[in-house]
C-alpha cells in the first residue's frame, strides 16, 4: 500500500502522468482498448472478486456500464484494487480513469483533490457493528468503548464528532485496511467496528459467525457514495455521469436486461430518444446512439444492479431505502434523457 | 638567530585542481561542474513540473493544510492531543510514537542480541544450540508476519476486559492492554527525586574514587554495598520525612474499558516485541562475528591472568570487538527504526499511520506529506548514525590511547 502511494506520488512529481488536465480521456481509453477502473480491495456487494477472479458489485457495475457504453463489451476493464488512502492519488496520477470505490462525496474532496464526483450510486450513512453478547442496543451506550476503523476514510472524523458531541469517551484503533480492522474487532481488541452501514453488512458476512454480530440502529452521518473522475475533462465527466443516469432512467422507464430488445423497438417518444432511434443523444456524449441499450444489456438497470449486488437478491439483503427511485419513496433521480 | 623555515609557495590552483578534478586535471573539474549543474537542473525540472501539473489539475498544493484541524483521534499520544488540534500536532504525536517504539525496540534488541550472541559462543552445548536455533528461525521470517503473529497471538491469548487478569486488584491484563496504576505527584515528590539524583551522583563519584584507587594503588574497593545503601536508603529517608512521593490512581472497570490508570496498548507491545526480537537475531550474529574477530589469545591471556570468563569478555574481548561490531550495529538500529513503519498493519499510531496515512487521505496532499515523512525518517536515521559514529570515535580514541 505504502509503496503504491509512494510510487504514484513520485510519478506525479516527476510529471510522468500521461494525463494532462485537458487530455481526452475517452480517446485515451479507446486507444488503450481498456477502461482502467479503481475499485476497493474487496467489499462484498460493491466491489469484490469472486473465486474465478471476476469482479462484481454495484461499484463494479458502474465501470462495466461505462465500458459497455464505449466498447459494447463490459469485460474490457482493468480493475485496480486500491486502499482507502491510495485511491485519490491513483486517480490524480492517471493510473485509473474512473474511481468507483464506495467514496463519500464531500466538499473538500470535490475541491482540493483535482477530481469531481459524477453522481451518487448509493446513499449511505455511518453505523456501528457490535457483538450481540455485549447487549448494547444503542450507539449512545458505547461510552468508553474501543473502536476499530479503517484509516483514510471520512469515518474517523465522523466518529470523533459523534463521540465528542455526545460527551462520550472512546479509544480509536485505526488500521491500514478494512480486513485488518475487522480481524482486530473479531479478536476482541475492539468492542465496535465502524464504517458505512452497507460496509458493515458486507464485512459482517466475512466474520466466522455473522449471526453473533448486530448493526446498531443509529446512522451518524450522511455518506453519499459515488464515482470520481479527474478535473478538467468535461466530456469524460459527462459520460460517467450520464451512464449512471441512464441506469436510473432505465429503471424508471421499466427497461430491464430481459426486455431491452423489445423496448428498443417501442414507439414511445421517451424510449425512442433513450434508445437512439430518434435523435443522436448518445453521439452528443461521444458515445454511440445505442448507448443505453448497451448499458442495460451489460449490467441491467439501476434497480437490477442494486438487487443483484446488495439488495434482496444478494447475500447482503439491504433494503432499497433512500436508494429507491424518487417516485417510489427514495431519492434516486435521473434528469431527463432528451 | 633563528632561521625561519621556508614555507612552500601557496598552490591554491593546484590544490583545487587536485581536489575536484582528480587525476583528470582541469578537464575532470569541468566535468564535475557540468554533472552538478545537470543534477540541479533535473531537480528543478521535477519540482517545476510537479507544480505545473498540480496547478493544471487543480490539486491543492503547499503546506497550508498543516494548520487545519485534524478532527480525528489517536489511540496513543505521549503529548496531550485531541481531535480539535491541527495536523502539526498529529505529526508530532506520530513522530513521538515512532521514536518511542524505535528507542525501546533498539534497547531490547541490543540486550537480547548480546545475550543470544554470548549464548551462541558459550561452551554449553544446549545453550549454544538454542541460541543458534533462535537466530536461524527469527531472521528468516519476514518482519511483517512476525508483527502480525505477535499481535494476533498476544490478542488471542488475552481475555476481554470484563474477565481481565487482575494482579493485586490494581494491575489488569486484558486484550485492551496492560493497565497499571498511574502515579500522581504528591508534595513529597520533589525531595524524592532530589534524593535519587543525589544517590546517583554519589554512586558515580564513589565509582570514580574506587577506579582511581585501583589504578593508582592497586587496591580493590568493594563499593556495591554503599551504592545500594545510597540508592535505596536516601529515597526511603526522603519519603519517611516528606511523606509518600506519589499516590496511585487505581484503574477500575467502567463500562467497556478501564478508566483511570495508565495503559500500555497491545499494538505497542506486539510491535516492540516483534521488532526487537527480529533485529536481535541480526545483532546476535554481528556481535558473534565481532567477538570471534578478537584473537583467541586475548581470551587465553585473560584466563591466565586469573580473570573469570565473564570478566574477560567484559573487560578485554568486548571492548576490542566493539570496533568491528559498531558499523553493522548502526545498520540494524536504522533498520529497526524504518521497520517500525510496518506498524500500520496492526493499528499502532506511528508516523506513517497517522500522518502518511490518515492525514494524507484527508487532505489528499500526497507529495507534501510523503516528502515530509521521508525527510523525517532520513533525519532520524542520520541522527542515529551520527550518534553511533561519535561512540565509535570515542572507542577508537580509547583504543589508540
Amino acid at each position: 500500500m505504502k509503496r503504491v502511494s509512494l510510487v504514484v506520488a513520485l510519478a506525479l512529481a516527476a510529471g510522468l502522468s500521461t494525463q494532462a488536465a485537458t487530455a481526452q480521456t475517452l480517446k485515451t481509453v479507446k486507444d488503450r482498448g481498456m477502461l482502467s477502473c479503481g475499485v476497493s480491495q474487496g467489499l462484498p456487494g460493491f466491489s469484490s472478486p469472486d473465486d474465478k477472479g471476476n469482479w462484481t458489485g454495484l461499484d463494479v457495475d458502474i465501470c462495466r456500464a461505462v465500458a459497455a457504453a464505449i466498447f459494447n463489451d463490459p469485460t474490457k476493464i482493468k480493475f485496480v484494487p486500491l486502499s482507502a488512502k491510495d485511491r485519490f492519488t491513483a486517480l490524480q496520477s492517471g493510473e485509473i480513469d474512473v474511481l468507483s470505490r464506495n467514496t463519500t462525496w464531500t466538499l473538500s474532496r470535490d475541491t482540493t483533490l483535482g477530481a469531481n464526483f459524477t453522481g451518487v450510486t448509493y446513499y449511505d450513512g455511518q453505523g456501528f457493528l457490535v457483538k450481540k453478547s455485549l447487549k448494547v442496543n444503542s450507539a449512545l451506550e458505547l461510552n468508553s468503548a474501543s473502536v476499530c476503523v479503517q484509516t483514510g476514510t471520512t469515518t474517523e472524523q465522523n466518529l470523533a464528532d459523534y463521540f465528542k458531541g455526545n460527551n462520550m469517551k472512546y479509544e480509536v484503533i485505526a488500521f491500514g485496511t478494512a480486513d485488518e480492522a475487522v480481524k482486530a474487532y473479531e479478536s476482541g481488541r475492539c468492542d465496535v467496528f465502524t464504517t458505512d452501514v452497507s460496509g458493515l453488512y458486507a464485512e459482517r458476512l466475512k466474520l466466522s459467525n455473522p449471526a453473533d454480530h448486530a448493526v446498531l440502529p443509529e446512522v451518524i452521518s450522511k455518506e453519499p457514495l459515488g464515482p470520481m473522475v479527474r478535473h478538467g475533462d468535461d466530456q469524460w465527466f459527462d459520460i460517467v455521469k450520464w451512464v449512471l443516469f441512464a441506469m436510473v432512467a432505465a429503471e424508471e422507464l421499466g427497461v430491464t436486461q430481459k426486455n431491452v430488445d423489445d423496448m428498443a423497438k417501442s414507439d414511445k417518444p421517451e424510449l425512442k430518444r433513450a434508445f437512439g432511434t430518434d435523435g443522436n443523444l448518445g453521439e452528443q456524449l461521444g458515445l454511440t446512439k445505442d448507448w443505453v441499450s448497451r448499458i442495460v444489456k451489460a449490467v441491467g438497470n439501476y434497480g437490477e444492479s442494486f438487487d443483484r449486488n446488495v439488495g434482496a437478491g444478494s447475500k447482503l439483503g439491504i433494503a432499497r431505502g433512500l436508494n429507491q427511485l424518487w417516485n417510489k419513496g427514495g431519492i434516486q433521480y435521473a434528469p431527463p434523457i432528451r | 638567530m633563528s632561521i625561519e623555515p621556508r614555507s612552500p609557495p601557496p598552490q591554491l590552483a593546484a590544490k583545487l585542481q587536485r581536489a575536484f578534478g582528480g587525476r583528470a586535471g582541469w578537464g575532470g573539474f569541468v566535468l564535475q561542474i557540468l554533472f552538478v549543474a545537470a543534477l540541479a537542473w533535473i531537480c528543478y525540472e521535477i519540482v517545476a513540473n510537479a507544480r505545473a501539473n498540480l496547478q493544471a489539475q487543480r490539486i491543492t498544493a503547499g503546506f497550508g493544510f498543516l494548520a487545519n484541524t485534524a478532527g480525528f483521534d489517536v489511540s496513543q499520544n505521549l503529548i496531550p492531543y485531541s481531535g480539535s488540534d491541527p495536523y502539526t500536532r498529529v505529526f508530532l504525536v506520530g513522530l513521538l510514537n515512532t521514536l518511542l517504539v524505535s528507542i525501546i525496540g533498539i534497547f531490547f534488541a541490543t540486550v537480547i542480541g548480546f545475550l543470544v550472541a554470548l549464548g551462541r559462543l558459550s561452551p554449553n552445548w544446549l545453550l549454544s544450540r538454542i541460541s543458534g536455533g533462535y537466530v536461524e528461525l527469527v531472521r528468516n521470517l519476514p518482519p511483517l508476519f512476525q508483527i502480525l503473529f505477535w499481535y494476533l497471538a498476544v490478542l488471542a491469548a488475552l481475555p476481554n476486559p470484563r474477565q481481565g487478569i487482575s494482579l493485586f486488584g490494581s494491575f489488569f491484563l486484558s486484550n485492551r492492554g496492560f493497565v497499571i496504576p498511574k502515579p500522581i505527584g504528591n508534595p513529597g515528590f520533589e525531595p524524592f527525586v532530589l534524593a535519587i539524583v543525589i544517590a546517583v551522583v554519589g554512586s558515580l563519584l564513589l565509582q570514580r574514587y574506587a577506579r582511581k584507587q585501583l589504578f593508582d594503588h592497586g587496591r580493590m574497593i568493594r563499593i556495591w554495598p554503599y551504592v545500594l545503601g545510597m540508592l535505596v536508603g536516601l529515597p526511603l529517608l526522603s519519603s519517611l520525612v516528606f511523606g509518600a512521593p506519589v499516590k496511585f490512581e487505581i484503574p477500575e472497570l467502567k463500562g467497556f474499558n478501564f478508566s483511570g490508570g495508565s495503559r500500555v496498548i497491545p499494538e505497542f507491545v506486539a510491535l516492540t516485541l516483534a521488532l526487537s526480537t527480529y533485529t536481535a537475531a541480526f545483532i546476535a550474529e554481528i556481535v558473534r562475528a565481532g567477538i570471534q574477530s578478537v584473537h583467541k589469545g586475548q581470551m587465553e591471556a585473560g584466563a591466565s591472568l586469573g580473570l573469570a570468563r565473564g570478566s574477560t569478555l567484559r573487560l578485554i574481548v568486548v571492548p576490542q570487538a566493539m570496533r568491528v561490531i559498531l558499523p553493522p550495529l548502526t545498520n540494524q538500529y536504522l533498520n529497526l527504526t524504518k521497520n517500525s513503519s510496518l506498524a500500520v498493519a496492526i493499528g499502532y499510531p506511528d508516523l506513517v499511520s497517522v500522518f502518511a496515512g490518515t492525514t494524507l487521505s484527508q487532505t489528499g496532499q500526497a507529495i507534501e506529506i510523503i516528502g515530509i515523512t521521508m525527510g523525517v525518517y532520513l533525519l532520524i536515521s542520520l541522527v542515529t548514525s551520527a550518534l553511533m559514529s561519535f561512540y565509535g570515535w570515542r572507542i577508537g580514541r580509547s583504543m589508540n590511547a
